[in-house]
């Protein structure tokens, strides 16, 4: 009969077991977060009814790129008048009313602004031939061999003109050879631009670099060629040569809606395919998915494989090692000094900054007046706050650097660099390349230059890291080195408490803890003074 | 003075699987909880805030079971608060324990808490571990707020509420531990709430008023 009681207990502790343990194998369950991504992505493979060798429109010889897209066009009647209208072509921002795009006044703090496109050397990256001169290049975002065409066509007509036929029938027919190969853009075809973005390859976004033209799953689960092997458009989805995925004045999407809920959803966030319950059910996780964006855990840092770049201070830009331009890498052999662009700082494996993001992204442009007494100044910002009921926490790589301002009128300067135009990587004359640069903006200019510290910041949302390297709960939870001690205003469990209640707290116990001793010694001796006694 | 030692039946079997049960949750709470609040790291975030809400709703369902059986067996009366011989009880442990004086209350069946461990009882089952389980409930509800309309509440008020119980209680525990050697042998008291069997004094007359009628 005096045993009952542990029996008991030794089945309420059985009962225990046998809950926590179930509890935890449907934890090990397929998440519907992967199922749902699965499903949506069984019918991947690409299928086309058409063999472009067969066509008699590509048959011919090619002397000059337009050549090329007028065989295009001829087939494909309506890009022009798609293309022609996407921001990809006007690098304009279709809200913005000419203020806003490369080709505006939007600037930034690498190579600060095209000039209206009047910095050739920005123009690279421009999709069209010869730069911006000559009309769409489809092979751009279309072509999938390796080919320099510039090179190419050069070379062409340097030996027509020296009369050399059996090297012209060579290219010509390497380029015809080449023509062919096209298809949907890979990741080599956007990473041209967008991995190579601000003059090389991962100075501009930390999660968009040459490493993920053929990442694995662990840099990235979606891209991993061992993983899901997603090309880019897989999310950023197309209409009209549009792409989906822009976020700046307006968010990619502002539809918090799965394929699952409307199978025309747009595909651009995680949650068109993972839903905004994506955890295994009843779990934790789940409950964050309305204030954290995916990406806060899951993408735990950024440049992973390859560096990243944080810092460009122009102010040092000018330097010379006897009487000649010179340039220095750092242990990442990248850039740390250049004469024509000054210092560099390189990061790898960069452990986000993290702001409340409702999608969109404020900028300053080149017109804007700016407080140099407060620096550094934002030159962009993610849009958001906790009472913005669309705003969710989200990681940034927040790029800072010094720039040129015109210290008279309070404003950016917009410094013609090209070497073609004999801008200031040519000169390292500041007043003369931001006189000529602002004067094609149609901006004042005063002729007093100063250097301000500025930020700049990209949403993170590439390199997303398998499920095992996610965040864990104790990297946000906990009190001396949380990663979102900077967000304030509310209450987080393991970051937050009250001094004053956590001292008195313990106080009372400790007082407890102290009577108590008090009153056993005071029993021990009495007891032990009497028996003497 | 007598000295003749009466064993008395004085904790049922459900009782006293209630009482460990409750010592094991609370413990684990206690642990798990002030992990959750940023003390220490033990189990690892994660794992305690599992654990914590596992345990804690254990508790709450547990706990309906005991109120059950206070209510229907009539145990509640064991309860009621009375201010007799609240003082003399005070004076014992604060004074005559020291001296050897006998318990001026001492349990017997009818009766088996003293006035100040019914006024105490009565404030932790009554008051004190309602309102942890409470605060702990809508804490762990958090997300369901909206939708039970209880917008205006603050998650920091809420977990300041929670963890001011938990001090609250954390003492009460220390206390209470200690005084489970204040009976007639060092651990004489535990051993009644293992086997449920107390030696009292026989002598003396339960008195009209701590029947409860």
């Amino acid at each position: 009969m005096q045993n009952k009681p542990i029996y008991l207990f030794i089945l309420f502790a059985a009962a225990a077991f046998l809950f926590i343990s179930t509890a935890s194998a449907r934890e090990n369950e397929q998440v519907t977060g992967i199922k749902f991504a699965d499903q949506s992505n069984i019918n991947a493979e690409h299928w086309n009814t058409v063999d472009h060798s067969k066509f008699d429109a590509l048959k011919k010889k090619f002397t000059a790129g337009h050549d090329i897209t007028k065989a295009c066009l001829s087939c494909h009647t309506e890009v022009k008048k798609q293309f022609m209208h996407a921001i990809h072509w006007t690098w304009l921002s279709p809200t913005g009313g000419g203020l806003t795009g490369k080709a505006g006044y939007s600037i930034n703090n690498f190579c600060i602004s095209t000039n209206k496109m009047h910095d050739t050397e920005c123009n690279n990256c421009h999709i069209g031939w010869d730069k911006k001169n000559d009309g769409i290049n489809c092979l751009k975002c279309h072509g999938q061999s390796q080919m320099d065409w510039h090179q190419e066509f050069k070379d062409l007509k340097e030996f027509q003109d020296t009369g050399e036929t059996e090297l012209v029938d060579e290219i010509e027919s390497d380029i015809q050879k080449n023509v062919l190969k096209i298809g949907l853009p890979q990741r080599r075809n956007c990473g041209e631009c967008h991995f190579n973005g601000g003059g090389g390859e991962g100075v501009k976004h930390g999660d968009l670099d040459a490493s993920l033209i053929m990442p694995k799953k662990s840099l990235d689960v979606h891209m991993g060629i061992d993983g899901a092997n997603f090309t880019c458009t897989r999310c950023h989805t197309t209409k009209n040569h549009l792409i989906a995925g822009r976020v700046y004045s307006t968010p990619a999407t502002s539809a918090r809606i799965s394929l699952v809920q409307d199978d025309l959803a747009p595909k651009i966030s995680c949650e068109s395919c993972h839903t905004d319950q994506p955890h295994a059910q009843g779990s934790k996780p789940n409950d964050h998915t309305d204030r954290v964006a995916c990406q806060t855990c899951h993408i735990p840092t950024f440049a992973r494989a390859h560096a990243t770049q944080m810092w460009w201070d122009w102010s040092s830009a000018g330097k010379l090692k006897k009487q000649r331009k010179y340039q220095q890498k750092d242990e990442y052999h990248r850039y740390s000094y250049k004469s024509i662009k000054g210092d560099f700082k390189w990061e790898k494996n960069v452990v986000p900054e993290y702001y409340w993001y409702n999608g969109s992204i404020k900028a300053l442009t080149a017109k804007d007046i700016i407080d140099p007494s407060k620096q550094p100044v934002a030159m962009s910002w993610p849009v958001g706050s906790r009472d913005d009921k669309n705003a969710r926490i989200f990681p940034f790589k927040v790029h800072r650097g010094k720039q040129p301002y015109d210290m008279e009128n309070n404003t950016f300067l917009t410094p013609l660099l090209c070497i073609e135009n004999n801008g200031y990587w040519k000169t390292l004359d500041w007043i003369d390349s931001c006189k000529r640069g602002m004067q094609i903006m149609g901006l004042p200019f005063s002729g007093k230059i100063g250097f301000v510290e500025t930020s700049y910041v990209f949403p993170t949302t590439h390199m997303v890291a398998p499920r095992e390297n996610a965040l864990t709960c104790v990297q946000c939870h906990n009190r001396t080195h949380s990663r979102l001690a900077a967000l304030t205003g509310f209450y987080m469990p393991g970051r937050d408490r009250s001094d004053l209640l956590d001292f008195s707290g313990w106080g009372i116990a400790l007082a407890a803890l102290a009577g108590i001793l008090l009153h056993m010694l005071g029993r021990i001796f009495i007891t032990a003074k009497k028996e003497e006694d | 003075m007598s000295k003749t030692m009466k064993a008395i039946y004085l904790y049922t079997r459900y009782e006293r699987s209630w009482h460990w049960l409750q010592l094991a949750l609370i413990s684990l709470l206690m642990v798990t909880g002030l992990e959750v609040h940023g003390a220490y790291a033990l189990l690892g975030f994660e794992r305690a805030v599992k654990i914590h809400n596992l345990v804690g709703i254990t508790w709450l369902i547990s706990f309906a079971f005991f109120v059950f059986w206070v209510l229907t067996t009539g145990e509640w009366k064991q309860y009621i608060p009375t201010t007799k011989k609240l003082f003399s009880v005070a004076r014992y442990y604060a004074y005559g324990i020291f001296l050897g004086e006998p318990h001026p209350v001492p349990a017997r069946k009818e009766s088996k808490h003293n006035p100040l461990q019914r006024l105490t009882y009565l404030g932790v089952a009554a008051i004190l571990l309602p309102a942890q389980m409470l605060s702990g409930f809508i804490y762990w509800s958090y997300n369901s707020w909206d939708a039970w309309g209880l917008n205006f509440l603050s998650l920091g008020i809420v977990a300041m509420v929670h963890t001011a119980l938990a001090f609250a209680l954390l003492s009460f525990v220390i206390i209470h531990v200690y005084m489970t050697t204040t009976g007639h042998t060092v651990f004489d008291h535990i051993k009644a709430m293992i086997t449920g069997w107390e030696n009292v004094e026989e002598t003396i007359a339960i008195e009209e008023w701590e029947k409860g009628k």
